[in-house]
């Protein structure tokens, strides 16, 4: 791997003067010689409707400038529509999208001062790697000398100065698809649009790519939406996450939040691995009894009927016990941590992480208690 | 970016005003050159239908000689089809799966009868085949699968290449099919667009093919055609337009079909050549 | 530790049936039964019925054509039919088809290119039943040949005829300004009744091989309808476009059927001097110079068929 500023996010000084110029200038942002400060992007009640489907219902977000927002979400769920509508190659038909206050809804795709790097194949097949990350710089009127030296930093900063000159077609796709992220951020756009630029990549060259994306992001505080169906993608990557279902945002919070405090249930069980437990509310509402243990109840659900309380498998307490009510079926080895499967009374499965070393003995087919510590517990009107 | 912006000059690019909605129609241009080419199809359509008038349709059906030039045509046709479906198929088949190595020879074997014209090779033709077989009709049956080969192979490998075949004949052997059951029941039925394209490129040629008929002294549909048209110049023309419009009717039918069976196995259009996938075309 | 990762309390999967069979080609008990050196070649026995029926068929039938072109008519080597058919008015028959198909080759390569981008990128409800009625027509005005096109255009573009009439009505007195229906301009126009759908129907998949993404990643960055086909699109698209001119060349060079019944076999075009020898008066001495203008034809097109496999490498590499 050759050197270059995306090796490694240490202090030690780096080699290229290009490296030091972003740099400085990512950390520029209170003013001095910096560039134009970050760029604020809102989205304001996008409707969009394909016959009898709405793709898009209402949506709203603001994104900060320098944020690197993520849409999440299942397919058709409307992320993609909403990202294009950003980038001008589809129309809602009503809601605005504001950059900087100012309403572009009317401004054509080409003029729209936005980066976009697309999920595959994006790349003019019968230009040079260099020419395509120089295209941008081409429609705007910077000649050739200028541009190509531009385009040849770009591409170093993403680690493919030797490749400059190959084609697209001899490029590998985790190749294509950081010559698409230098060419999208070769015309210093306002703003930065990702529609899941890794999905089509092997596994490992994702990984690699998302740090670099991130990184590459953070030092030059672009502002960023960013679409993905994949969540560790999102969480790990992102300022904020938007989960999207059927056209509308179920919530927007950081990753942290999303995880601990999931607003619905749909976000609960989307994000991570979630168990759904028969309960029964209190009188009040207030408390549910789940697995024999009363919990209180997390504002915002039900607050009479049927219900089920959506726990995550580290926040259970399994152990051996000859009087429990359940059975371990499925014992997992996960390296830390290992998840268990177990039986209770009523047939309810439940999955439970626990420490690899707390599970010794707990093998398939040991009686085992489950418990619950009191904390508030997400509840969700039951499924049957 | 602060200093490579001053070297470069780079203007941010301000949001024109008018924030207008994009129409979502038609451009101009493509009307205009739609129309320019609607005219120039329709126009000699509509004034050969003048031509004739409208007595000279119902002349052409017992006009003499239409209805064997005809029959004689269908029977080419389907003979052609036959003898390419079972040469075609199972070499196409067997290449895919077995020789894979050899699709390119196949290219440009496919090549050839597009390098020699018709007018061509019915003069070589008649040079060296046995004179029993010259003075037969089937001869023309024989060598129009020569012309249709390029086209049949083309659909056929079209049609093998996107339903990958080689998985699909070790899933079936795997579940204990012969190969002659896999080809017929598993091959064969997941082929259905591409064979339709073959068929119809077959019958479309055949049932027009004039040189090497007319030169083979053999009197098909378009060398009565020809003929005729000494005696009455409209039964002629009456029979141009027919043949035409039945073809054309034919191959509408065929497609809408074939399009909506596609879309049932989740496919995209069906055009004469290919199936289009859903994205590339259409909302 | 020595359970296993994953342990389950299941009941036991019921094992796969001894009664499976293996794929079994039906050619196995032969090649088991061949030396190796020669079941390497059975391999190839599949396609051995179809090598022969194109060897005896189309190869066989070629290769009586150039011996024969060298041949007097005791059987001597000679290059006197060459000679002839290089001379005269068989070079007129060969100029003339040259220039024929060159006219007929551009012209509607341009304009079979635009209609096909016409219909392509045509969205909304009509558009998709446009592009059905389009390509059929083009399917059957291709590949029908042109006979019936000769007689629509006898009926209507010829010197007495309904069109010629409504034009001349107008003040357009095509016949006065050299046109002849039954001479070079006449079989010009027809003969681009058939290259046109042509062009619409070779062209189609290569305008499908431009992905979306190109046009939309170009816009993104800046480029309008124009800049995108300057620097992308056209660049992408022309060897394609290329080897689809080789084609429609060819086609128009090897076309027959459309100027035969038009002129009956009248005016200097290669292919129509060709025919004449099969079923015309042919001079003592001259049976082999058809056989001459056949290899002289085959030549030609060879020579275009090379430049169109050329271009369609470069275009395939670039349209996957």
């Amino acid at each position: 791997m050759p050197t270059n500023e995306l090796a490694g996010n240490e202090t030690t000084a780096n080699t290229a003067p290009a490296a030091t110029a972003v740099a400085s200038a990512g950390s520029a942002s209170e003013g001095n010689d910096g560039p134009r400060p970050g760029t604020s992007v809102s989205l304001r009640g996008l409707t969009r409707a394909f016959g009898a489907t709405r793709a898009l219902d209402e949506m709203s977000l603001d994104i900060e400038p320098g944020e690197l927002v993520a849409l999440l979400g299942p397919s058709g769920c409307g992320k993609t529509t909403a990202l294009r509508i950003v980038a001008g190659f589809e129309f809602a038909d009503s809601g605005q999208v504001l950059v900087d206050g100012k309403d572009v809804s009317g401004v054509p795709a080409n003029k729209r001062d936005m980066g976009m790097v697309f999920q595959s194949y994006s790349l003019f097949p019968n230009m040079s790697a260099l020419d395509n990350v120089a295209f941008g710089l081409r429609m705007r009127g910077i000649g050739t000398a200028g541009r190509r030296q531009h385009a040849a930093e770009l591409l170093d900063m993403v680690g493919l100065a030797p490749q400059a000159r190959q084609f697209p077609h001899q490029l590998s796709g985790g190749q294509q698809q950081r010559v698409a992220l230098a060419r999208a951020l070769a015309i210093q756009p306002r703003v930065l649009l990702l529609d899941e630029p890794l999905s089509a990549l092997d596994a490992k060259v994702r990984l690699q790519l998302r740090e670099q994306i991130r990184t590459l992001q953070q030092r030059l505080g672009t502002t960023t939406l960013f679409v993905t169906h994949d969540q560790e993608e999102a969480l790990s990557m992102s300022d904020r996450v938007g989960v999207m279902r059927s056209g509308k945002l179920e919530q927007v919070a950081t990753p942290d939040e999303l995880y601990s405090r999931p607003a619905t249930a749909f976000v609960a069980e989307f994000v991570g691995t979630m168990n759904r437990l028969p309960g029964e509310l209190s009188g009040d509402g207030r408390a549910v009894t789940v697995v024999g243990v009363t919990v209180p109840v997390q504002a915002g659900g039900p607050a009479s009927g049927p219900v089920d309380a959506l726990v995550r498998p580290e926040n259970l307490t399994v152990a051996p016990s000859e009087a429990g009510d359940g059975i371990v079926t499925v014992r997992t080895f996960l390296g830390a941590v290992t998840r268990l499967t177990v039986r209770l009374s009523g047939d309810t499965e439940v999955v439970v992480d626990v420490a690899t070393t707390a599970a010794a003995g707990m093998t398939p087919g040991t009686a085992v208690q489950v418990g619950l510590p009191q904390s508030p517990v997400l509840v969700a009107a039951r499924e049957s | 970016m602060a200093a490579l912006t001053k070297d470069l000059g780079i203007a941010t690019a301000p949001p024109t005003p008018p924030a207008r909605r994009r129409k979502r129609s038609f451009a101009a241009w493509r009307w205009v050159i739609l129309l320019i080419a609607g005219v120039y199809f329709l126009l000699p359509l509509a004034a050969a239908l003048r031509f004739a008038g409208l007595s000279a349709f119902g002349g052409v059906f017992t006009t003499p000689g239409f209805g064997s030039s005809l029959w004689l045509s269908v029977k080419l046709a389907a003979v052609t089809w036959l003898i390419t479906m079972v040469l075609m198929i199972p070499t196409t088949v067997y290449i895919h799966l077995r020789l894979p190595q050899l699709r390119r020879l196949l290219e440009g074997i496919t090549i050839l009868p597009i390098v020699i014209p018709p007018v061509v090779l019915i003069v070589g033709v008649l040079q060296v085949m046995p004179l029993a077989l010259r003075s037969s009709v089937w001869l023309l049956a024989i060598e129009y699968v020569v012309l249709t080969m390029p086209f049949a192979y083309r659909a056929l490998d079209a049609g093998l290449r996107a339903i990958d075949v080689k998985t699909l004949t070790e899933a079936s052997g795997s579940l204990g099919a012969g190969w002659l059951t896999t080809l017929w029941r598993v091959i064969l039925p997941n082929l259905r667009t591409g064979l339709l394209s073959a068929t119809i490129l077959i019958v479309a040629l055949v049932l027009g093919e004039f040189t090497m008929a007319s030169l083979d002294l053999q009197q098909t549909f378009p060398v009565w055609i020809v003929l005729f048209d000494q005696t009455n110049a409209q039964i002629s023309v009456a029979a141009s337009i027919f043949a035409l419009v039945v073809t054309w009717v034919v191959l509408m039918l065929i497609t809408v079909v074939s399009t909506r069976q596609s879309r049932r196995g989740g496919g995209g259009e069906v055009t004469l050549f290919s199936v289009a996938p859903r994205e590339t075309i259409g909302n | 530790m020595t359970a296993d990762t994953t342990d389950t309390v299941t009941a036991p999967e019921p094992r796969a049936g001894s009664g499976v069979r293996r794929f079994r080609s039906p050619l196995r008990p032969v090649m088991r039964a061949l030396p190796a050196p020669l079941r390497h070649l059975a391999r190839y026995a599949g396609v051995a019925p179809f090598l022969a029926y194109i060897a005896v068929f189309l190869l066989v039938p070629l290769i009586a054509i150039v011996i024969g072109a060298f041949q007097t008519d005791n059987g001597a080597f000679t290059w006197s039919n060459l000679n002839t058919a290089l001379h005269g008015a068989y070079l007129e028959g060969y100029e003339q088809s040259l220039e024929v198909s060159a006219i007929t080759s551009i012209i509607p390569g341009v304009f079979g290119l635009l209609i096909a981008y016409a219909i392509f990128t045509a969205r909304g409800r009509a558009a998709s039943w446009l592009r059905q009625v389009v390509i059929t027509a083009s399917g059957v005005f291709a590949n029908f040949g042109g006979v019936p096109l000769a007689f629509l255009f006898i009926a209507s573009f010829g010197s007495s005829a309904l069109v010629t009439g409504w034009l001349g009505d107008a003040g357009l007195n095509i016949y006065d300004w050299g046109f002849n229906l039954y001479t070079m301009s006449g079989i010009s126009l027809v003969y681009m009744y058939f290259q046109i759908p042509l062009m619409v129907l070779i062209i189609l998949p290569a305008l499908e091989g431009i992905r979306p993404a190109w046009r939309e990643a170009a816009q993104n960055l800046g480029a309008g309808s124009w800049q995108f086909w300057r620097f992308v699109g056209g660049p992408v698209l022309l060897p394609s476009f290329m080897s689809c001119l080789m084609l429609l060349f060819g086609s128009a060079l090897a076309a027959y059927a459309t100027a035969e019944a038009l002129t009956s076999g009248t005016i200097p075009l290669t292919s129509i001097q060709i025919g004449t020898f099969l079923n015309g008066n042919v001079e003592a001495g001259q049976e082999h110079v058809g056989q001459a203008l056949s290899f002289g034809m085959v030549i030609i097109i060879a020579v275009l068929m090379s430049f169109y496999v050329l271009f369609q490498r470069r275009s395939a590499k670039w349209l996957r």
